[in-house]
């Protein structure tokens, strides 16, 4: 790892602070569970690391006004353990306890999730699915807006990801394929219905630009929610990730597959 | 270079590190506690774990300042005395290590487990919060099996001492 320097603001006027004074060099630090694999592999050299956890007001899950709010400090063992979660958005729930193992859900954030955009991170499957809102401490984000590409986001240099929100779906589930060494998703699928009765499919794990909206698939199942509606799709392998653990043909089939696992879970 | 200071299995201690010292070299090179080991460099096999302020967490995906005014236990901090804690003692009697190498990660990751589940713990959720620790020799078997006779131990400890 490169020479750094530690950083621990308390609120997060001090956070932007001292990442404004870093000039494009420092670096935010929630869980650190991507950032310090990274920088070890000497993939990352910030000149500063502002560590996240101390501040307050980036904690906290709520429900108020039909939206749940989870504080991008959060971390996954947090939104996992959490009663209101569960009780509001149960499958929300256990997709964060699937997330890695115990030791990185003890440590890892959501809002460090949705900043980083790994091509297979869980959270934005889910968020995209849900139509939610990333809130940052200049604006709000439609999360179709927010996922802009592969290890890309909308954020702006010096902004920090300060909640994600959004209205329980009516029914929802989550299938996760996963990588039998790495565990993280080869294929997962986020089907929401949503309140006004239209329905989200977010997919992780398998598109070559990140995360995605598979818009056919929810045509589809907005006309009739079964998994039998996605009989007749199928996708294209030209939009798929291809990798040692499987070719974009097998991810394309694969998607399709895990997504109708997801419409039987979500059915109950 | 910083100061940083925490308390490790009820002691106070503090010491200069560089800032990208991770927690692990800070255990193992400053305080020679050299129990929890390091086992890879992508922070998947879980060698390493420690609990912080109670719960678990990877000593190698951690910089020591990050745990600066924290309470750490490693494996070191866990038996009274000559007294094994449960979980050494169940590994010992049901043959949950071969080389060893693995074992102060596994105990840690275990004792967090029933720490949350209490005898509760089934042998489903032990092989899957078992996720993050790699062991090349055991076959894993008589791991899940010492950690649910720990978890059933601990836990009708706990209803013993409820009782009294
Ligand atoms: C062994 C292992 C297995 C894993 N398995 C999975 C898995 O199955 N599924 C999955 O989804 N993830 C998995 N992860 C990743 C894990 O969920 C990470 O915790 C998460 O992706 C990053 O969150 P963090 O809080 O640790 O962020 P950090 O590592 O601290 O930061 C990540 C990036 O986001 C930036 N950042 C952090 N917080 C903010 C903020 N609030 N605002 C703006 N920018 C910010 C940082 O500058 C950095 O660039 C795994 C990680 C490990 C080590
Ligand atoms: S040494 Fe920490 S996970 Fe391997
Ligand atoms: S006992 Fe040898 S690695 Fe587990």
């Amino acid at each position: 790892m490169y020479e750094t320097t530690y950083r621990r603001p308390t609120s997060i006027d001090e956070a932007v602070k001292l990442l404004r004074e870093s000039d494009g060099e420092g670096k935010l630090m929630s869980g650190g569970m991507t950032l310090i694999p990274t920088m070890k592999a000497r993939l990352a050299m910030p000149s500063a690391l502002i560590d996240l956890r101390h501040i307050e007001d980036l904690k906290g899950i709520s429900f108020e006004n039909g939206r749940l709010r989870i504080g991008g400090g959060t971390t996954h063992a947090e939104t996992k353990a959490s009663e209101t979660v569960r009780q509001n958005a149960p499958t929300f729930s256990y997709l964060a306890g699937l997330i890695g193992d115990p030791a990185v859900r003890h440590m890892g954030t959501v809002g460090g999730a949705v900043a980083n955009h790994d091509p297979a991170a869980d959270y934005p499957a889910a968020l995209l699915a849900m139509g939610a809102t990333i809130h940052t401490n200049t604006r709000e984000i439609a999360a179709d807006d927010f996922f802009t590409g592969m290890f890309e986001t909308a954020l702006e240099e010096n902004e920090i990801v300060t909640a994600v929100s959004f209205e329980p779906p009516q029914a929802a589930g989550w299938e996760k394929f996963r990588n039998p060494a790495s565990r993280y998703a080869m294929a997962g699928v986020f089907v929401a219905k949503r309140a006004d009765g239209t329905v989200g499919v977010g997919v992780t794990g398998a598109g070559n630009n990140g995360v995605f909206r598979w818009t056919a698939a929810e045509e589809a199942l907005s006309s009739s929610f079964d998994a039998s509606a996605l009989d007749g799709l199928s996708i294209s392998p030209d939009d798929m990730m291809g990798d040692m653990h499987g070719s974009a043909g097998y991810r394309a089939n694969l998607v399709k597959v895990v997504t109708k696992r997801a419409v039987n879970a979500a059915k109950g | 270079m910083s100061t940083v200071s925490m308390t490790v299995n009820g002691r106070k201690v503090s010491g200069e590190c560089e800032d990208r010292t991770l927690l692990v070299h800070f255990l193992r090179d400053n305080l020679h506690l050299t129990g929890t080991h390091v086992g890879c460099d992508t922070s998947q096999c879980g060698a390493c774990v420690v609990h912080l302020d109670g719960k678990s967490v990877k000593s190698c995906t951690m910089l020591a300042v990050q745990a600066s005014g924290s309470e750490v236990t490693t494996i070191e901090g866990i038996a009274k005395g000559q007294d094994l804690h449960a979980v050494q003692t169940a590994f010992k009697e049901h043959h949950g290590l071969q080389c060893g190498y693995c074992t102060p990660g596994m105990i840690m990751t275990i004792t967090d487990m029933i720490n949350r589940h209490g005898s509760d713990l089934d042998e489903e959720t032990v092989r899957e919060e078992l996720d993050g620790n790699i062991c090349r020799c055991t076959g894993y078997h008589n791991i899940v099996k010492a950690a649910l006779d720990a978890a059933s131990k601990m836990g009708a400890g706990q209803q013993q001492v409820a009782a009294e």
